[in-house]
């Protein structure tokens, strides 16, 4: 059974975000790392740097495979979870906790609406559109 | 075209097993089961099963299979004697490698040659058409009904051991013994593709299920796994074992991939020695060296190598090790920069990263000497 926190939103490319308070949280799905496998390296924007909804904010490889990260809503890069530097496997371990990427204050709340709820983006992977 | 892939007999096992199925090389492979650092650190520690079914074997018999064989591959056929393996390249005249392999002396005048999956078609036709004229050499393409299963770590021998009487101790390194492993006629070969001690079992494609559910249920006390081809691929990179298709190719030759050792120019010709002679003599102009990454963005095959704002190179292998916990990777580099010490870049994404030229292996090997 796929592993889709129903407090989040989602992206196709399969990110995840989180409100808290006017901040959102931001890291990739319990799906995507299990395609990645095991995570050795993550690339990240450093803090005060702008992203763009569905542009590429970073990087994350694994053993075998390059893979970008999209912003799943535009703003102000306010945290970067450093831990990633050295532990980078944390985003195996714990997707949706101690391995999360970005805290982004973000531009305006009106990309928010757009991202896919938890019902939407397990509809998405049951489809396999992926 | 599409040619339908192709499975080995273990492909049911591997699937109820949940492992991930890709493409490789014309078959269909599992790159892993539980995880590929799992699996890597599995053979460092104590035992893993690799199917490698998919590579070719072919038997040469005849008077004229030793003269055949000394005049297709760079290694001297001669010094093999009946129970030794030898490991060999086959060259084209102008010194490209058309593949490597692993060479079997099973008897005075029968031999056999383990190939790359993906070269098995290019080589049947390379070796059979380049020894037509040597009436005496007969060759067989045994490829479909044999099975080869690789049991490789610290325990393979004690698990390979309790499924034969044959004593498998007391078989060297680069050599063999035929005998029955879980009842199945196997030629037990002290090789493989992972510095650790271990064997490659040679065996009926049609006993290839039931001898690899003995190694698993046999290992259970040595925590066997199943590996998939991505911890192999990790595993013979940190013993920078070349990968044909990766480092070698048709356009690179011996002496720059740092094959020369088995190149043996004192035996009489064979195809490709005047070019290696000629690039031996002239000193290569390039190399294949191991490099190590400063963090741990991975170096992968086509990334450029750079120094001082010019390409002086390209990777052909590169991966996160996990026994060194480094990005690692194999690149050839012009000879002026392939010291060890020298201090270069890789571009990854369109930015040079530093990395430095090391000693290899990156991982010490423990095959039993």
């Amino acid at each position: 059974m796929a592993n889709v926190p129903a407090d989040l939103k989602y992206t196709k490319e399969h990110e995840w975000a989180k409100r808290e308070g006017d901040r959102v949280r931001v890291g990739i799905t319990h799906f995507a790392q299990e395609q990645l496998g095991d995570v050795v390296f993550v690339e990240l924007p450093k803090a005060g740097h702008k992203v763009t909804s569905h542009k590429t904010f970073g990087v994350v490889e694994s053993v075998k495979a390059v893979s970008d990260l999209y912003a799943p809503i535009s703003g102000e890069v306010v945290e970067v979870n450093g831990a990633l530097t050295k532990t980078p496997e944390l985003v195996n371990r714990d997707p949706y906790g101690q391995g999360w990427m970005l805290i982004v204050k973000p531009a305006s709340g009106g990309d928010w609406d757009q991202l896919l709820t938890a019902q939407q983006y397990e509809q998405f992977l049951a489809e396999g559109a992926h | 075209m599409d040619t339908p892939l192709k499975r080995t007999p273990l492909f049911e096992a591997h699937v109820a097993a949940g492992a991930r199925i890709v493409p490789f090389g014309g078959w269909e492979m599992p790159v892993q089961y539980s995880g590929i650092v799992e699996e890597h650190r599995t053979v460092r520690a104590d035992v893993g099963l690799f199917d490698v079914s998919h590579m070719g074997e072919f038997e040469v018999s005849g008077p004229q299979a030793l003269a055949a064989l000394q005049s297709l591959t760079t290694n001297d056929v001669a010094a093999l004697e009946i129970g030794q393996v030898q490991y060999s390249l086959l060259c084209l005249p102008d010194g490209g490698i058309v593949d490597d392999l692993t060479l079997y002396r099973l008897d005075r005048e029968r031999f056999m040659l383990t190939v790359n999956a993906a070269n098995i078609d290019k080589d049947w036709t390379w070796v059979t058409e380049q020894s037509r004229a040597l009436r005496g050499a007969v060759w067989r393409n045994v490829s479909a009904e044999t099975a080869l299963i690789a049991v490789q770590g610290p325990k393979a021998e004690a698990l390979v051991g309790r499924l034969t009487k044959s004593n498998v101790t007391s078989i060297g390194y680069y050599r063999f013994a035929s005998g029955r492993v879980a009842g199945a006629e196997t030629i037990i070969s002290r090789t493989g593709y992972t510095g650790e001690d271990g064997f490659e079992l040679y065996l009926p494609a049609g006993d290839a299920p039931r001898v690899w559910r003995a190694l698993l249920d046999n290992g259970m006390g040595d925590r066997v796994k199943p590996i998939g081809l991505g911890a192999r691929d990790t595993l013979r990179l940190e013993m920078r074992y070349a990968l044909y298709g990766n480092d070698i190719d048709e356009t690179t030759n011996a002496v720059e991939a740092g094959l020369g050792w088995v190149v043996k120019t004192a035996k009489g010709p064979f195809i490709g020695r005047d070019a290696i002679e000629k690039v031996r003599v002239a000193g290569a102009r390039r190399k294949l060296v191991g490099i190590e990454m400063a963090d741990r963005a991975a170096a992968r095959h086509g990334y450029p190598v750079v120094k001082d704002g010019g390409a002086l190179g390209v990777v052909t292998s590169g991966s996160y090790g996990p026994s060194v916990d480094k990005s690692i990777a194999l690149a050839y580099v012009e000879t002026a920069h392939a010291a060890i010490g020298t201090e270069l870049g890789v571009e990854i994404r369109g930015l040079a990263r530093p990395a430095c030229v090391v000693k290899t292996p990156f991982h010490p090997s423990r095959v039993k000497k």
